[in-house]
């Protein structure tokens, strides 16, 4: 199958063809033709670009991502032979691409604002040339996925062009030089010829050379994520949320804020106004970590709700298949999908056209292990190929997180519980919270994060080693709060015991100060580690020092008019936070001694 | 133009015609009566054996002796500037006895997608005059801001006051409006056109008609005329377009009809598995084009079944559209017009078309800041019930009272009502004075320096507060002395016009 990739695809085209029979929507059935499963077919006069889903008898299902208003019966279909594949080589980053990799730009170029059908775009600029610097060397001996040579993509970004999976040999020609994606830059055994482009078909993950647990990571700057439900480099995440619950914004947070070294970003099936905020928003970002556009390490790929719906199924598979490349280049890539449940929708819609028995809720019987597979394609690996550095060991990750749309906010929906039971982390929003505006508006009690653990001796070595036994501390009071919340209720909150009023108040505290984080201030918007340390250990004194007032027979009415605390909540909004921090604590040590006296 | 006579099938709204040529799909289809009328179709699904036509006006009088043509285009919508102060039906055609429009051009009804790439960040803000979308959930142009309704709340009044209303503040164009009925009563119908002829709105409307005893299949393709029209007079003659598409409800009844009738495996309720696609078709084409002027800014109207918000039409157009706004029975039972729930509604637009330079800058804070004591406050209520008032504490009392003062003095306005956006963040302002500065923990210390301060002396000026508020915003001042608020200029424009309202 890689050799096949290999070629390009207008040597096989011509070769089969069919007529069309039938026409109800995307899906359409031709007669006579020849095909595998997956096979890429051009449908009609207008060469519509189209997959083969089915095959019976003498007829061949074909899902077409264009509009197929005005075909008709009889036109020809043609079958390309090749699987539906992406083009991986340098100009993937800084690229906007729909579902099946065409570059939005290009087609505004060709066709203009509206997208009209039977347009045909390659994936990567064939006429441009990189500079291409060999790094392997003339008799070097290589395999599938050691590194040749490189290319500066993007300023600071390198792009290593890798041997293809399945080739291997010996070098017998290599330079460098400006090259087009398309030209040879090596020749191995003197007759293979290795060019900057691959290509892979989507629904085939990249192979391999093992698969490691992860350990570290993946720091997003927001402090519900990071604090209490981290996600590993290489692990999985889900955001299941009803619609209005800030799933878009925490998603675009994430893509921003996240220390991936590559984010690769698909809208799928959203609303093309939000799609235009990531477009328009994107390329003006700075990356924190080097000040430069942020644009530079991401690939978006954008197919909004009214385009073609088998394009859409599509464009999850385009995605990881990209990460992946990059992956394999060493690199850790986080990949957001938002949603999965448009996705899905896809695919139901697409298997009730085939009149296939439906499971749950009309959607294929197949969905869940769609879905595992999809999510098992993230993870933390070691790549093909020789270690590209002798000192560190090549190494890269896939980092999933899967926006998830329940109809209704209701989790018990087959899309969600597909997706919980492969993914390692629950962030779940809450559509309450975000009508009180509290955003990010994950839900403290029913999320969760399976990494807490494997996560605890990076968080000890880097951070702190007070960071664990403070995360749990702080976990402990959000949740007596909840079983309080159920008293006050009932009596109010004066008729609780003191203690317990405190609890109440560290809990507001924590919600207030720490949880809360406004996307859209300058300073809030990203939170490191050592701040958000810094705050989870001043709110905890406070709770310390209040327990101790009473202890010593402080009244808890002058407890909680303590005024100081309520300063924590300005360090959000400054850079200068440690200074305004110590400045707190000392206040209140203060406040609360002349309490005791 | 071959003519067939060799229908098959006639089943609810569909035609099955056997033995034809080849057919494209999606194709216009005319079909001649014995008694000599006509009607329209389109082709849903298209083979070697069968063609399967979906007929607009209804397959009554239909016979397997029927003639039936197959046009060769897809339906198309005659346009021209003309167009303005015309009513016509679901179909396009003039009802309203005046002269056929004479075309510039025909346009696809069903229109492209815009390349996500050459959209246009919408971020102008829109203001309507009613204080619960211009601060709690704006609206900017190019949003589609659908409202969720239910039977026998005044959802029309508030899409007209809107209609009427609507400007960009700094602009004197007004918008375009194109209004799209779908299965609406006679009733409602002439409540629309009374509006449009008294304000003279008429001249910049184009009205779509398909009521509720027209053909229901027809429904199917008025937003997508309407939409048509909007397209032209929007991206061909640069104006700003306002887009009302009443009831979505009906439109997607008329969807499963045809689904049923067509005898396909239905998805939720019963609606077809496609619905999500159908609405995105027809919602994404609101928006703006990089490099054209005009505009489309589209409000749907939807009455949620059972006022159930979970069911799937406004499931599946909430996460479509750009946010909602909510209806409430429970404000509109209390008598508050217009009863807009702000807990539920959201504007995920807001973020763009608000702030320094556009609305004012403290508007996100205020917002969020009313949010979050309105929300408390109504849960306050419950407890209420159970405890009593006297069991509150001093916040949540104020909170209470927040709560009761927000609907009465800040979603409550008059019909014909137009309030600016500074008014209303004025009258938030004013609310959120009765709480004390430091419990206003969303919003800046530099905000409350500039605007908590200022009007300071609204509980003397004679407002509407009742006494209690009024004392117990004066002891909050007693108790804090040291909150010396430097009394900047206060802008006693602002004053009067908050007054008159009152």
């Amino acid at each position: 199958m890689a050799k096949e990739n290999q070629k390009t695809e207008s040597g096989k085209e011509g070769k089969d063809k069919g007529v069309l029979y039938r026409i109800a929507g995307p899906v359409v059935v031709a007669k006579g033709l020849k095909a595998r499963m997956y096979d890429v077919v051009r449908v009609g006069n207008e060469k519509l670009m189209g997959e083969v889903i089915q095959i019976t008898d003498d007829k061949c299902v074909i899902q077409v991502y264009e509009d197929t208003s005005g075909i008709k019966p009889g036109e020809p279909v043609t079958n390309t032979g090749l699987p539906l594949a992406v083009e991986l080589g340098p100009g993937l980053l800084t690229s906007i691409y729909d579902g099946i990799q065409r570059p939005l730009p290009v087609l505004q170029k060709k066709v203009g604002d509206f997208i009209s059908r039977g347009v045909y775009a390659d994936g990567l600029d064939l006429h441009k040339k990189w500079e291409f610097k060999a790094i392997a060397r003339k008799g070097d001996s290589v395999k599938g996925g050691d590194v040749i040579g490189e290319v500066e993509e993007t300023q600071g970004m390198v792009h290593k062009i890798m041997v293809p999976p399945s080739i291997s040999g010996k070098i017998t020609d290599i330079k460098s030089g400006k090259f087009t994606v398309e030209e040879t830059v090596a020749v191995i055994d003197g007759k293979k010829e290795i060019m900057m482009m691959q290509k892979w078909p989507v629904r085939v993950p990249r192979p391999n050379k093992k698969k490691l647990a992860p350990e570290m990571p993946l720091i997003t700057g927001q402090r519900i994520f990071d604090v209490l439900f981290p996600l590993a480099k290489g692990g999985t995440a889900a955001i299941p949320g009803p619609f209005g619950a800030g799933k878009t914004v925490s998603q675009q947070q994430l893509a921003k804020w996240s220390d991936a070294d590559i984010v690769v970003y698909i809208g799928c099936g959203e609303r093309g106004n939000e799609m235009t905020e990531v477009l328009t928003e994107f390329p003006h970002l700075i990356d924190p970590k080097n000040g430069r556009p942020l644009m530079n390490r991401t690939v978006l790929i954008a197919n909004t709700s009214n385009m073609p719906v088998a394009a859409r199924e599509a464009s999850v598979y385009t995605g990881i298949t990209i990460a992946e490349y990059f992956r394999d280049m060493g690199y850790s890539v986080s990949l957001m999908a938002d949603s999965t449940s448009r996705w899905a929708e896809a695919m139901r819609e697409i298997s009730s056209r085939l009149e296939e028995m439906p499971g749950e809720e009309g959607y294929p019987a197949y969905l869940s292990t769609r879905l595992a597979e999809f999510y098992e394609r993230a993870g933390r690996v070691i790549p093909l190929g020789k270690a590209y550095n002798e000192k560190e060991a090549k190494e890269g990750s896939v980092t999933i997180i899967g926006a998830v749309s329940p109809p209704g906010g209701d989790f018990s929906e087959p899309v969600t519980q597909g997706t919980l039971r492969v993914t390692k982390t629950f962030w779940a929003l809450d559509a309450k919270l975000a009508q009180r505006r509290h955003f990010p508006s994950i839900n403290w009690l029913i999320s969760y994060s399976l990494y807490l653990d494997v996560l605890e001796p990076w968080f000890a070595q880097n951070v702190s080693a007070e960071w664990r036994p403070l995360v749990d501390k702080m976990m402990t009071i959000l949740q007596e709060e909840e079983k309080l919340m159920e008293i006050v209720q009932l009596v109010g909150s004066d008729a609780l015991p003191e203690k317990q009023q405190i609890v109440l108040e560290v809990a507001r505290m924590i919600r207030e100060f720490m949880l809360q984080q406004n996307a859209y201030h300058e300073v809030d918007t990203f939170c490191e580690l050592k701040k958000s340390y810094l705050m989870m250990k001043i709110i905890m004194h406070f709770s310390d020092l209040a327990n101790n007032a009473l202890d010593k027979g402080a009244r808890i009415k002058d407890i909680l008019q303590i005024r100081s605390k309520n300063k924590i909540a300005d360090a959000k909004f400054t850079k200068q936070h440690e200074k305004l921090l110590a400045d707190v604590q000392k206040e209140m040590n203060a406040d609360f001694d002349r309490l005791i006296k | 133009m071959k003519e067939y006579r060799t229908i098959k099938r006639i089943a609810g709204p569909l035609v099955f015609v056997e033995k034809t040529e080849p057919i494209g799909y999606a194709d216009l289809v005319r079909i001649a009566l014995p008694d000599g009328t006509t009607k329209n179709g389109q082709v849903l699904d298209t083979s070697d054996d069968i063609v399967v036509v979906q007929v607009f006006e209804g397959t009554r009088g239909i016979d397997k002796a029927s003639g039936v043509k197959f046009l060769g285009e897809t339906i198309k919508l005659p346009v021209s500037e003309d167009m303005l102060g015309r009513i016509l039906n679901g179909a396009g055609k003039p009802i309203d006895g005046g002269p056929e429009i004479i075309p510039e051009k025909k346009m696809d009804i069903t229109g492209a997608a815009i390349n996500p790439y050459s959209r246009g960040p919408p971020r102008d803000f829109i203001q309507t005059g009613i204080s619960t979308i211009d601060a709690m959930n704006t609206l900017v142009r190019g949003q589609k801001l659908p409202i969720f309704s239910g039977s026998g709340l005044p959802h029309n009044e508030i899409a007209l006051q809107i209609a009427r209303q609507a400007k960009v503040v700094g602009q004197q164009e007004k918008f375009v409006v194109i209004f799209a009925a779908m299965g609406i009563t006679n009733e409602e119908a002439q409540y629309f056109m009374r509006d449009f002829e008294e304000t003279g709105a008429l001249e910049r409307s184009v009205v779509f008609l398909n009521l509720a005893d027209d053909p229901a299949v027809e429904r199917l393709i008025t937003p997508k005329m309407a939409l048509t029209a909007a397209e032209y007079f929007a991206y061909e003659k640069d104006m700003h377009v306002l887009v009302i598409l009443t009831d979505m409800t009906n439109y997607c009844e008329s969807l499963r009809e045809i689904g049923a009738a067509r005898e396909e495996i239905p998805g939720r309720r019963g609606y077809p598995g496609y619905m999500y696609t159908d609405l995105a078709t027809i919602y994404e084409r609101a928006g703006m084009v990089q490099g054209r002027k005009g505009s489309i800014t589209q409000f749907p109207i939807l009455t949620m079944i059972g006022d159930d918000i979970t069911h799937p039409i406004p499931d599946l157009t909430g996460y479509i559209t750009e946010g909602q706004i909510v209806l409430s029975r429970e404000l509109h039972r209390k008598n508050v017009y217009p009863p807009i729930d702000v807990l539920p509604s959201l504007s995920r637009l807001m973020n763009a078309g608000i702030g320094k330079g556009k609305t004012r800058e403290d508007h996100k804070q205020v917002s969020d800041q009313m949010y979050a004591n309105y929300a408390e406050g109504r849960d306050l209520r419950g407890l209420v019930a159970i405890v009593g008032e006297e069991a509150l504490s001093e916040r949540d009392k104020r909170l209470l009272k927040f709560a009761a003062e927000f609907e009465d003095k800040f979603v409550r306005q008059g019909r014909r009502e137009d309030r600016t956006i500074q008014g209303t963040l004025t009258i938030g302002w004013r609310m959120l004075k009765a709480i004390p500065r430091d419990e206003l923990t969303r919003i800046s210390p530099e905000m409350k320096d500039k605007y908590y301060g200022k009007e300071s002396d609204y509980v003397n000026e004679g407002a509407p507060a009742s006494a209690d508020v009024k004392a117990e915003a004066k002891a909050e001042k007693r108790e804090k002395p040291a909150n010396k608020e430097p009394k900047k200029a206060a802008k006693p424009k602002q004053k009067q016009k908050t007054k008159k309202k009152k």
